[in-house]
């Protein structure tokens, strides 16, 4: 068996009660407490992520942004500095290689950030498209800490760490910036709940006094230490995508109703493909759902009509802080209006569930 | 109460069985969301499934542990799953059911046999 990777707080979510599984190649914590309670302390108050496993490679030369531009859907050029963009990274024939973030520090340095088990298939993938492009691409994911603060208390819980006016920056804008502890960080106002909240990204040496600043400082605001299982029931509610459920190499971002995410006027890899389909017309599309009676819809089950398989149900559960039982799932593209009625196969029962509007959690907070 | 190597529970509550999971399958679980078991007077044989549990993250079977007859289903877990996280030994349980040869009771593990059992899987 391969040897399973750790973040350098491994032993600190030890201590603190982390219920530790393998997931991707890492030992990481899938909950402290319990997946309900951690993911209502999000919504509610402020939840603390270690999201370390998260791969970080970096772009560095003149021909960066033009570089990511060619290798990711959406344009990185149109950012302004010290801005995000949220884009999958597709293949030749459009399918989804991975969805990342796209950090832009200058004309001549960008950050991709790149899920935890995709790092090394990513990074192959982009060396692969480097061409003649001048730009030096290295993985730094092995260097880098990454924590995820995130829920309404989150800016005023961090405000208390650091002198920078955080309320400067802005939903996908980030600056660098020094902490009180004297840590030098990345800090951006993203995140993967539906709350508002910070991505921070600093020194592997250093992981524990950023950690445990943290949650000192959020002790009166009820700030929490957050697994993994909740990660995923949040990312859920809100709809944000997981690769491998709802987006993987034979899913194209309009499939996927990540039109908002590509540009298709500027050239990148798997733009033809993309087009076609757009021109063609679209053979299935993402759709929510909610069950029309008691039944948990899971990654993998079959969409069916008779005995007829129509599609397939990419993730579900029963949805912690709004309590309905939910799911996300491809369909035929005539069949995704909100209303429809589809039939999940559970386990060989056949139970009715009606289409949605997604997300199906959805929060007004700072853009 | 008598226990199973995948981590039922059975126990004589007045004049009937119940059958439920135990407390360490609970709190691998995590939270349980869902219960069903097809409580229907059908005889269940030993090892067959006998519904699931389902906690946030995943569906699980859970098994007759001897041969028996499932005569009702814990009413409680329909609104309230949670119960089985809370009191998995005690109010948490899922089915009453009829025995059908209390000699294989015999064959399962009593509780401290069960504590053996447990600390061998950590």
């Amino acid at each position: 068996m391969e040897d399973l990777k750790r973040t350098p707080l491994f032993e600190v979510h030890k201590q603190m009660g982390g219920n530790i599984v393998s997931f991707a190649g890492w030992e990481m914590p899938v909950w402290y407490t319990s997946i309900n309670e951690e993911h209502n302390a999000v919504r509610e108050r402020a939840g603390l992520f270690d999201v370390s496993h998260m791969g970080e490679v970096l772009a560095l030369g003149p021909d960066a942004v033009k570089f990511a531009d060619h290798l990711i859907a959406n344009s990185v050029s149109k950012l302004e500095l010290n801005q995000i963009c949220y884009s999958p990274m597709c293949n030749k024939n459009g399918g989804v290689v991975d969805d990342l973030l796209a950090y832009k520090f200058s004309d001549s340095k960008v950050m991709l950030v790149v899920n935890a088990s995709n790092t090394d298939k990513d990074f192959n993938w982009i060396v692969s498209q480097k061409g003649n492009y001048d730009v030096e691409l290295t993985n730094i994911s092995s260097k880098i800490c990454q924590l995820a603060l995130q829920g309404p208390k989150a800016e005023e819980i961090l405000q208390k760490l650091t002198n920078f006016d955080l309320s400067k920056i802005n939903f996908f804008h980030f600056e660098e910036l020094e902490f009180k502890n004297e840590i030098s960080a990345i800090v951006s106002r993203t995140g993967y709940t539906g709350e508002d909240g910070f991505e921070i990204y600093f020194s592997s040496q250093v992981p524990g006094k950023m950690w445990n600043g943290i949650i000192e400082a959020g002790k009166d605001e009820g700030v929490q230490p957050i697994g993994l299982g909740a990660r995923d029931t949040l990312r859920f509610e809100a709809k944000l995508m997981l690769y491998g459920n709802e987006l993987t190499d034979d899913i194209t971002p309009l499939d996927a109703g990540l039109k908002w995410a590509i540009d298709l006027d500027k050239d990148f890899v798997g733009r033809e493909p993309i087009l076609k389909e757009k021109e063609e017309g679209l053979k299935r599309y993402l759709v929510g759902f909610e069950m029309n009676k008691k039944a948990i819809p899971r990654h993998g089950y079959k969409i069916v009509e008779g005995d007829k398989e129509i599609g397939w149900v990419t993730s579900g559960t029963v949805a912690p802080y709004l309590k309905k039982f939910l799911g996300l799932g491809y369909v035929p593209y005539d069949k995704r209006k909100r209303g429809n009625i589809i039939t999940i196969d559970i386990r060989g029962r056949k139970v009715e569930a009606t289409i949605v509007k997604t997300p199906f959690y959805k929060k007004q907070y700072k853009k | 109460m008598k226990f199973t190597k995948t981590h039922e529970w059975i126990a004589k509550v007045g004049d009937v069985y119940r059958v439920g999971i135990s407390d360490y399958a609970q709190s691998h679980m995590n939270d349980i969301v869902y219960a069903e078991s097809e409580a229907d007077g059908s005889e269940v044989k030993k090892g067959e499934r006998l519904g699931t549990l389902e906690s946030v993250k995943a569906a699980e079977d859970f098994f007759a542990p001897i041969d028996i007859k499932v005569i009702a289903f814990n009413d409680i877990l329909a609104d309230a799953p949670e119960t089985v996280n809370k009191a998995a030994e005690t109010d948490g349980w899922i089915v009453e059911v009829e025995v059908m040869n209390e000699g294989q009771l015999d064959e399962l593990m009593d509780e401290s046999q069960y504590k053996e059992f447990l600390s061998t899987l950590e």
